[in-house]
């Protein structure tokens, strides 16, 4: 076992495609998605990384290429030191990576989580179905492209949705959402507007 | 990794049974609003006589897409929906999301807000591990548990309104400091709740500890084996009840824990009584941990030098100066300013290590923000725990694992 000052160079001695990934907190590394299992079978085997903390992945908006980024954070559960592993989805259209519930089966929930709100799908993966989302959700809410009020859809209930015609609205946002916004906006569009009132929960929404 | 889940012949047919009782396998499905599911879980589970050969848990019914609206919003606004995941230790969840945002800017806050902190969070812990153990003695009988330990909620909610002025969804902690610093006389009164609560602890245990029909409801039920504990990622005294004794406040001391005394209870078996076990006893561990943070109590700041560029500049001055009103607008309207990175943090929470990974491109708004929720892993494993047990282990296990929808679906 290697200690926590040596992970770059045992991981880089090992596997000399893994780069150093910009980080401020822990030790980062980007792994090519065709060493990603490997290299963290090793770390959890050699470098007594052996808890999956967390997995999640980034989307870096339609038309970035990477477009998808998963992000591995591990914990040696002994001596309390952590690690960032990182790859990018080779395609942006349809992204996948290996899943790593063969090492971790904690990683079961955390790759069927990815999957639901970003739609990677993780090759190997026992039982990829959506977690937070109903089955049947047509879309991947944490993408960039998915609004935060939401998209109209069917209830998930057919039975339900047949004899009440009801259906799962967009929120009402009502002139919201009153914060600056990510993209590039001047200060004078960002600014707070006043209520919308012209439409709400009773009254339709006019066209 | 699939036949994990399946158990493949019915119980009966493994124990040897005769074919005579042998039955048929039913499903039944348990929750969302079902007393003991403890909110909005569903359990599919299936059957064989009384004894579970599957167990598959349905979430996503409290689902708010937390991590959705983060993004949409500057660092500051997003504090309030901290309070809104694990919502019986909001104060906990507040500073936690603090310390990771403030890493991010690299701030250092001062000794005093740090100790204000702590005193918070570990109080958190006892009113969370309260709810916690109160509901676990309803589940396996035990009614008179549970209101003694809503009596001393009840004081530590009038605590908290004290100090924050809300007593459930507190938003106390803010980006490099607090909402403001403790009234007069707020640690005497946490030193008076401190002292009559041991005794009062003493006599909640004393309802359990020994309690034939709690132990014959809990020994040896939902083991968890210390490698299983760690594979799934359980966290908290979840984890610590297998034997593992990794706790984030010693092992990776944040918000100055390393200045406080204190043990780690473990667990030996990682069955529910141990699980029961190790949560009585954090409690008291974490009353040792408020009297020394109020007995060595810093006075100074209770603010980060540079955090009134992050939440707001004093009161006063936004209305005296314009350099202030400006900042103060442009903090409201853009929200602070952050360098591009990313971070990620874990705090001890009374759940389990609650995370947040913050990845920023810069600007007022986080890019992406996860939130690694311990309920949500601490109930992974439930597919294995499950199989093989009584329905009425279930009630047991669930009871046991203490956690809160509204932080495991965000």
């Amino acid at each position: 076992m290697f200690a926590t000052a040596d992970v770059t160079t045992a991981l880089k001695g090992k596997f000399p495609q893994v780069s150093d990934r910009p980080s401020s907190d822990l030790p980062a590394f980007n792994v090519p998605v065709g060493e990603v299992l490997a290299v963290l079978a090793y770390l959890r085997d050699e470098g007594g990384f052996d808890m999956l903390v967390d997995l999640t992945a980034i989307d870096w908006a339609e038309g970035a290429s990477p477009r998808f980024t998963v992000v591995y954070h591990l914990l040696a559960t002994t001596r309390g030191a952590y690690v960032r592993i990182a790859t990018n989805c080779p395609s942006d259209a349809v992204p996948a990576v290996p899943s790593a519930v063969g090492l971790w089966p904690g990683a079961n929930w955390h790759e069927r989580e990815c999957f639901d709100l970003f739609g990677i799908t993780f090759a190997g993966h026992p039982d990829l179905r959506r977690i937070l989302m109903w089955d049947g959700y047509p879309y991947h809410p944490l993408r960039k492209e998915f609004p935060l009020a939401g998209i109209e859809t069917v209830l998930p209930d057919v039975e339900v949705a047949a004899e009440t015609k009801a259906k799962v609205i967009a929120a009402p946002m009502a002139g919201g959402p009153f914060v600056a916004s990510v993209g590039e906006m001047n200060l004078t569009d960002a600014e707070p507007r006043a209520k919308d009132e012209s439409w709400n929960e009773r009254k339709e929404k006019p066209e | 990794m699939a036949t994990e889940f399946a158990f493949p012949d019915s119980a009966a047919k493994a124990a040897g049974a005769p074919p005579e009782f042998q039955t048929e396998k039913m499903s039944l499905s348990m929750g969302p609003s079902h007393p003991s599911t403890h909110g909005v879980l569903r359990l599919q589970m299936e059957l064989d006589g009384e004894i579970l050969t599957k167990c598959d848990p349905v979430l996503g019914y409290l689902h708010r897409g937390d991590e959705k609206i983060a993004e949409n919003m500057t660092y500051n606004q997003f504090v309030p929906y901290t309070d809104r995941l694990d919502y019986l230790a909001p104060l906990a969840n507040n500073m936690a999301y603090a310390i990771a945002v403030e890493r991010l800017a690299k701030l250092e806050v001062p000794a005093r807000c740090q100790a204000i902190r702590v005193i918070t969070a570990e109080l958190a812990r006892v009113s969370s591990h309260l709810m916690g153990l109160g509901a676990f003695g309803i589940d396996t009988g035990a009614w008179t548990v549970f209101m003694y330990c809503f009596t001393e909620r009840e004081k530590l909610y009038k605590l908290f309104e004290e100090l924050t002025g809300a007593r459930f969804t507190t938003s106390y902690a803010r980006i490099g400091g607090l909402q403001r610093d403790v009234p007069e006389g707020w640690t005497k009164n946490v030193n008076a709740f401190c002292d009559q609560f041991l005794p009062i602890l003493d006599e909640i245990l004393g309802l359990l500890t020994r309690n034939k029909i709690f132990m014959d409801r809990s020994v040896d039920i939902g083991v968890i084996s210390k490698a299983d504990a760690i594979a799934y990622g359980l966290t908290g005294p979840n984890l610590r009840g297998s034997g593992v004794g990794l706790d984030l406040r010693k092992d990776k001391p944040y918000s100055g824990y390393e200045q406080y005394e204190f043990d780690v209870p473990v667990g030996t078996k990682g069955d529910c009584y141990d699980r029961y076990l190790v949560r009585g006893e954090e409690m008291k561990q974490s009353v040792r941990i408020i009297k020394q943070a109020v007995a060595k109590f810093p006075g100074g700041d209770w603010y980060a030098k540079d955090a009134r560029k992050i939440f707001a500049p004093p009161k006063d001055k936004i209305l005296t100066s314009m350099e202030e009103l400006i900042q103060n607008f442009m903090i409201v309207t853009e929200g602070p300013q952050m360098p591009a990175g990313e971070v990620y943090f874990e705090a001890e929470n009374p759940k389990g290590a609650l995370g947040f990974y913050v990845v920023s491109k810069g600007g007022g708004v986080p890019w992406r923000l996860k939130i690694r929720s311990p309920s949500f892993c601490n109930l992974s494993i439930l597919p294995k725990v499950c199989v093989g047990a009584l329905i009425s282990d279930v009630v047991s296990i669930l009871g046991s694992f203490d956690f809160v929808m509204g932080e495991c679906d965000r």
